[in-house]
């Protein structure tokens, strides 16, 4: 049985959702449309994705996104689940307000902020050890693992705080010793929620504009970067295409990620 | 012969709280031993040392002879089941209990033979494909059992084996768990809150409180000669009256109760003056409106509760003393009503005289 909800809030509901997402529809259905202009209808057509396949600087675009956003999750992951372990596992270490504060300051963090800091560091790291040679992917990579990783955390984290540590102690009691404990028990059990944080990490690398523009060098313009300079002259169909194509992606991630994390609490 | 199991001065503290306090204990092999406790009383704690994973702070402890300080939990003759099992939710029945095996380095036909066997032994064949979350409680409990049992350890902790269950599997599962026991001849150390599962389960219990074992006995010793009064509440039902020693001779003592005089049975020797507290459990006491020779009491009926095989009393004396009283409700037991007089009679040799 559901409790009924009072007609007010139902309406508030529909009002909410609808600025969120009207607009968002509203692109989408845009972008099936014969004519050049952005805001007149003239009859459905896909034209726009087929001419975004012969669009190579957009394809590169994509591409080069992917890439970034692959290896930016991975590494994010990587150290999320560690940062995750120490807070959950080590106790009060020394250290662990610090560490606390500065793994989830980025999360609050103005990108601008983040964006320029970065950008600083790599031109006097350049200076200094002649590394990294100029800002290309692999600057955009880093960047977007530094704040990855800090979400990865918070999600690790939620499923780490939830962990019964009895299942270890019973391994441990079983002949095994870490890291086998780890691989064999641990992992298995929050591989939902580390996939579900890779899944995160994924998604807000693959969309950031603003840290990606601060870093990004000569040829490595991201997809969003891409998109954002040609809205500049002027709105066409194909950039609503692109952006249909990229919400779909980004849907994909986190209605995965969503479902993976709510399958792993049933069980437990 | 030495014995198996060998705890000498035992202590742990967690910061100011000391969770185990100089514990003396030995067991033999092959016995189903129960610790007794409420929560808090360190009966986890003694446990988990005994497995490995907390070190004593001081004291040793020996496990077939073997001095087990500095041996991790994996490399112990010892294995645990779990309070709620910890079970390996994303592995099978079978992968479950091989867990152990594997890391021994079993492999092949060798470990499916074990772990068939082992899943025979616990009534759970066929279920060796199915994943934790589709057994019931009790097939749980079974499975993790199973997965403890899979090494042969030489020592069995079982923490709460059956405070998972509900009531009517409990008392099946009990019994299973001492044949079960017996047919394996392992040692098995139970840890429990629950006296009436001890009483059950084991040779003998050990009473711990506030981080101290404070007796150590069969069950029939532990009910009928608790050393204190802790001990005499915290296994099954009594009524303490305060007395002061009137004479002593040989282990027969006559107790003033400040209006009546009773004989008691004591082993300690006492003065003449000395307070103590007498300690009846209420199924020893006889209820009648006669008076009887020897130990008898006239009391004043405060409150009845009708349980269909006995009837509970609890009873006043001359001296305001309250009284529990359980009697059968067989034809030669007239029953009392509420604010009748009657005379509470019990034998000497079922009063215990304590003096803590």
């Amino acid at each position: 049985m559901f409790r009924r909800v009072p007609y007010p809030i139902i309406w508030l509901g529909i009002l909410g959702f609808g600025i969120l997402y009207i607009p968002i529809v509203l692109m989408m259905i845009y972008s099936f449309n014969d004519s050049k202009l952005v805001s007149v209808w003239a009859g459905f057509s896909t034209k726009w994705y087929l001419s975004l396949l012969n669009n190579d600087q957009l394809l590169a675009a994509v591409g080069k996104s992917l890439w970034v956003a692959v290896w930016a999750a991975t590494i994010s992951t990587f150290f999320g689940v560690l940062i995750a372990l120490a807070f959950t596992r080590f106790g009060n270490f020394g250290g662990r307000l610090a560490l606390s504060v500065m793994a989830s300051a980025p999360l609050v963090m103005p990108e601008v902020v983040t964006g320029l800091s970065m950008l600083l560091l790599f031109i006097a790291m350049e200076t200094f050890f002649g590394w990294p040679a100029g800002r290309g992917l692999d600057t955009i990579i880093i960047a977007h693992a530094t704040f990855g990783m800090c979400f990865a955390a918070v999600v690790v984290q939620a499923r780490l705080r939830q962990f019964d540590l009895a299942v270890e102690d019973a391994a441990r009691d079983l002949g095994a010793r870490q890291p086998q404990i780890f691989l064999t028990i641990t992992l298995p059990m929050i591989a939902p929620s580390v996939i579900a944080a890779w899944l995160l990490a994924f998604t807000l690398s693959f969309d950031d504009l603003v840290i990606a523009s601060f870093v990004s060098g000569p040829g490595s313009s991201t997809l969003p970067i891409v998109v954002f300079s040609k809205v500049r002259l002027g709105v066409t169909p194909e950039i609503n295409a692109i952006a249909t194509i990229m919400i779909v992606m980004v849907s994909i991630c986190v209605i995965g990620g969503s479902l993976l994390m709510s399958k792993r609490n049933k069980h437990d | 012969m030495a014995p198996f199991i060998r705890l000498n001065q035992v202590s742990k503290s967690f910061g100011p709280v000391r969770a185990v306090n100089a514990v003396d204990l030995e067991i033999d092999q092959g016995e189903l031993f129960c610790l007794l406790g409420a929560s808090g009383s360190g009966k986890t704690t003694l446990l988990r040392m005994l497995a490995g994973f907390e070190r004593p702070d001081s004291g040793t402890v020996e496990i077939d002879g073997q001095d087990m300080a500095g041996v991790d939990p994996a490399d112990r003759p010892v294995n645990i089941m779990f309070q709620n099992y910890a079970l390996f939710p994303h592995y099978s029945v079978a992968k479950n209990i091989g867990y152990g095996l594997v890391r021994q380095g079993v492999s092949g036909q060798a470990l499916q033979d074990r772990v068939d066997e082992l899943l025979r032994m616990v009534r759970l064949e066929g279920y060796g494909s199915r994943k934790p979350h589709q057994l019931s409680g009790g097939q749980r409990q079974r499975v993790a059992l199973a997965r403890a049992l899979a090494r042969r350890p030489k020592l069995l902790l079982l923490d709460e084996p059956l405070a998972a269950l509900d009531k009517k599997l409990r008392e099946d599962t009990q019994f299973e768990l001492v044949s079960l026991q017996e047919q394996l001849g392992t040692t098995f150390m139970v840890v429990t809150h629950d006296q009436e599962e001890a009483m059950v389960l084991a040779d003998r219990i050990g009473v711990m409180d506030q981080g101290g074992l404070v007796q150590v006995d069969r069950p029939r010793t532990l009910y009928e000669k608790p050393v204190n009064k802790f001990i005499a509440d915290f296994l099954g039902s009594v009524s303490f009256l305060d007395a002061t020693i009137k004479s002593q001779k040989n282990d027969h003592v006559q107790l003033d109760m400040g209006g009546g005089v009773i004989s008691a049975l004591a082993e300690q020797t006492f003065d003449k003056g000395d307070d103590v507290t007498v300690a009846i459990r209420p199924e020893k006491i006889t209820l009648s409106r006669k008076k009887t020779s020897g130990n008898c009491l006239k009391v004043t009926v405060e409150d009845i509760a009708y349980t269909g095989v006995a009837t509970y009393y609890r009873v006043l004396t001359e001296q305001g003393q309250m009284l529990k009283i359980h009697q059968q409700n067989s034809p030669e037991n007239a029953p009392l009503d509420w604010d009748e007089t009657g005379y509470a009679s019990f034998q000497a040799q079922h009063t215990i005289v304590l003096t803590g």
